[in-house]
C-alpha cells in the first residue's frame, strides 16, 4: 500500500517536472521579433536580437551549462571566475562556522534560560528586542567594528542562527516533565548529571528542532551577506553572474543553493530522529 | 507505639489563596510507623495525601513542622526513601535495565559496570521482568513499566518505600498480580512501606495501618484503622474472612459519610492523639482512645 503511494507520488512529481521543463522550453523558444540591421550591429546585439531568442535562457541552454560546471567545480581563474564547486564551499564553511559558534553560545545559555527562573525574566527583554532584527541590520556594525568582510559574514550567520536554538532550547529544557525531575531528584542526583542524564535527552529532540529551524536560517541569509560583502561564495556568485547578465549561470546557483539547502535541512532531520524517543 | 521510626510531627501545608489569604491543605498532622509496617493512606481527593507522601519522600516541603524518619529530620530528597510514581515516570529513552542501572549508579558512583548490571538485573528478576531488559518504556504495557519502577524504587534498598497510587493507572487483573508481588516483596524483605490509595481492598490487603483522612481543604487525619486480618492473608480469599466486611464496611462509610460530616461532629478531636480503630465482629472497638475528656482550650494552645 505504501510502496504504491510512493511509487504514484514519484510517478506524479516526475510528470510535474517533465511538464514544467516542456513549458519552460517551449515559452523560451526564438519567436521574438527580428529587427533588420547591419552584421556589425547585429554582432553586439547578440542572439536576442538576430534570430528572435529569447533572453531567458530555455532547459537545454541550462542543463548544458550546469554539465560544464559540473565537470569542473573547482576551477580558479582568478577573483572572478572560481568553480561553483569553490563558491559553495566558501559559503557551506561560512556558515559551518558562524553556526558552530551559535551552538556553542546558544545550547548552554539555553539551558541556564530554562533552568533559572530569574535568568529567564532577566535575559527575556534582551532576546524579545535582539530575535526581530534582521541579521543584515548587523552587517555595518560588524564591518565597522570586526574590518573584515569574511568574519563579518560568519558573525551575521552566528547571530541568525543564535536564537531559534536559544528559544527551543530553553523551552525544552523548562517543559522536561516533572516527574522525569522527580525521579532524578529522589535519586539525589546532582544538578550537573541531571542536566546530562536527564534535562538533555528529554530536551533533545526540541532543541535538534532549533538547530534544524537555525541551519535552514543561517543558508538563506548566507546568500544575502555574502552578495554584499562579495569577493567569494555563491551569494557573491549570484550577484556577479547577475552583473554579468548571465542568467543561465544565475538559475544554476539558484538550483544548487536550493539542493544544498535540502541536504543541510536532511542531516539535522537525521540527527533528530536519532534523538527522539518513543513514549 | 515506642517504635517511631517514621514520625510525622505537626505538619501543616497551606498554599496562597486568590485573595492573598492562605489556603490550608491540612494542619497539625501527625502520625508514625514502626519499622517494617505497610502504611496505607485513604482519602478522598483533595486531601492532601499526596502532599503528605510527597513532604515524605522530600519533593515537597511542609508549611510548618517536620518528619523524622529513623531517628533524623528529613531534609529534602534522600536515596533511603525510594518513591513509585503513579505515572512510573520511567525515562524513556533508556531500556529497562538503564531505568533501574540509573537508579543504582545514583547510590553506588563507585561501582563499575558489572557491578551495577549485576544489582539492576537481579531486582529486574525479582519484579519477574526477566527477559525484557533490553526493551524501552514504550515497548511494555502499563503493568510492565509499573514493574520497573517497583524494581528501581527497591533496587536501592530503601529504608521507606513510598507509592502514590502506583496501580490506580491498571486495569484490574494487573493490578492484583502486582499487588501481590508488592506483598511478597515487602514481607520477605521487611521493607517498609507507605502508600497511598483509593481502593479500599488494595488498602485491606496491603496495609497493617490504614489512616483514614477527612476530605480537605482543612483535613484532618481521622483515625487509625488497625488491620485486624491475618498477616498470611491471600488476596484470592480475602473476602471470606469473617473480619473482611466488618473492615470494609467501617472503611467505606468513613469515605462515604463520616469524611465529610467528620470536622462538624467531632468537637474534641486531637490530632496527636489519633483514635486507633480494630473493627472486630461486632461493633469496631476503640483500642487507644484519646485523653477526649481533658482536652480542655488551655491545652490546645499549649500544643
Amino acid at each position: 500500500m505504501t510502496s504504491s503511494l510512493r511509487l504514484r507520488a514519484a510517478i506524479v512529481s516526475i510528470a510535474l517536472f517533465a511538464a514544467f521543463l516542456g513549458i519552460w522550453h517551449i515559452a523560451t523558444r526564438g519567436t521574438g521579433t527580428v529587427a533588420n540591421m547591419t552584421p556589425e550591429y547585429a554582432k553586439l546585439m547578440g542572439l536576442t536580437a538576430t534570430a528572435g531568442k529569447s533572453a531567458m535562457p530555455g532547459p537545454l541552454d541550462v542543463g548544458a551549462k550546469l554539465w560544464e560546471h559540473l565537470k569542473s567545480p573547482f576551477y580558479d581563474n582568478g577573483p572572478n571566475d572560481k568553480g561553483l564547486g569553490i563558491q559553495l564551499g566558501f559559503s557551506i564553511a561560512r556558515v559551518g562556522l558562524g553556526y558552530f559558534l551559535a551552538v556553542i553560545v546558544a545550547i548552554p545559555l539555553g539551558f541556564l534560560i530554562g533552568m533559572s527562573p530569574l535568568f529567564s525574566k532577566a535575559l527575556d527583554p534582551f532576546i524579545q528586542v535582539l530575535k526581530p532584527i534582521s541579521p543584515l541590520a548587523w552587517m555595518p556594525l560588524a564591518l565597522y567594528t570586526i574590518k573584515d568582510s569574511s568574519i563579518s559574514a560568519i558573525f551575521v550567520i552566528f547571530i541568525c542562527s543564535v536564537w531559534p536554538m536559544l528559544l527551543n532550547t530553553s523551552f525544552g529544557v523548562a517543559a522536561v516533565r516533572k516527574e522525569w525531575i522527580n525521579v532524578a531528584r529522589t535519586l539525589e542526583v546532582g544538578t550537573i548529571r541531571r542536566a546530562f542524564t536527564v534535562i538533555l535527552p528529554a530536551a533533545a529532540p526540541t532543541i535538534l528542532t532549533g538547530m534544524r529551524i537555525s541551519i535552514g536560517i543561517a543558508w538563506l541569509v548566507i546568500v544575502a551577506a555574502e552578495m554584499l560583502v562579495g569577493g567569494t561564495g555563491i551569494g557573491y556568485f549570484v550577484w556577479n553572474e547577475w552583473n554579468n547578465l548571465s542568467i543561465t549561470n544565475v538559475i544554476i546557483a539558484i538550483l544548487l543553493i536550493g539542493i544544498v539547502g535540502m541536504l543541510l535541512d536532511q542531516i539535522l532531520a537525521r540527527f533528530t530522529r536519532m534523538v527522539t524517543f518513543p513514549e | 507505639m515506642t517504635d517511631k521510626f517514621i514520625s510525622i510531627e505537626g505538619i501543616a501545608r497551606r498554599y496562597p489563596g486568590a485573595d492573598g489569604g492562605q489556603i490550608s491543605v491540612f494542619e497539625d498532622l501527625w502520625l508514625s510507623m514502626p519499622r517494617g509496617e505497610f502504611g496505607c493512606v485513604i482519602g478522598h481527593s483533595g486531601c492532601g495525601k499526596t502532599t503528605v507522601l510527597n513532604i515524605l519522600a522530600g519533593l515537597d516541603e511542609p508549611s510548618e513542622g517536620a518528619v523524622i524518619v529513623d531517628g533524623q529530620a528529613i531534609e529534602g530528597t534522600s536515596l533511603d526513601r525510594a518513591v513509585i510514581f503513579q505515572s512510573h515516570a520511567l525515562l524513556p529513552w533508556r531500556t529497562v535495565l538503564g531505568n533501574v542501572s540509573y537508579a543504582v549508579t545514583s547510590k553506588w558512583r563507585k561501582w563499575d559496570r558489572a557491578k551495577v548490571k549485576a544489582h539492576a538485573q537481579k531486582f529486574i528478576d525479582l519484579v519477574g521482568l526477566t527477559g525484557s531488559e533490553h526493551k524501552r518504556p514504550s515497548e511494555l504495557s502499563g503493568g510492565m513499566k509499573q514493574r520497573v519502577g517497583i524494581a528501581r524504587a527497591l533496587s536501592i534498598t530503601p529504608k521507606i518505600m513510598l507509592m502514590d497510587e502506583p496501580f490506580s493507572a491498571l486495569d484490574a487483573l494487573t493490578r492484583g498480580t502486582l499487588q501481590d508481588e508488592v506483598r511478597r516483596i515487602c514481607l520477605e524483605t521487611g521493607q517498609t512501606a507507605f502508600m497511598i490509595t483509593h481502593d479500599v481492598d488494595e488498602a485491606i490487603y496491603l496495609a497493617d495501618k490504614i489512616f483514614l483522612m477527612t476530605n480537605g481543604p482543612g483535613a484532618v487525619l481521622a483515625e487509625i484503622v488497625e488491620n485486624p486480618l491475618p498477616k498470611d492473608r491471600a488476596r484470592i480469599d480475602l473476602h471470606r474472612h469473617p473480619l473482611y466486611y466488618a473492615l470494609r464496611n467501617h472503611i467505606v462509610d468513613f469515605l462515604v459519610s463520616r469524611s465529610k460530616t467528620f470536622a462538624a461532629t467531632v468537637i474534641n478531636h486531637d490530632p496527636r492523639n489519633v483514635p486507633i480503630v480494630r473493627p472486630g465482629l461486632s461493633e469496631p472497638t476503640i483500642v487507644a482512645s484519646p485523653k477526649m475528656i481533658e482536652t480542655s482550650p488551655a491545652q490546645t494552645i499549649a500544643r
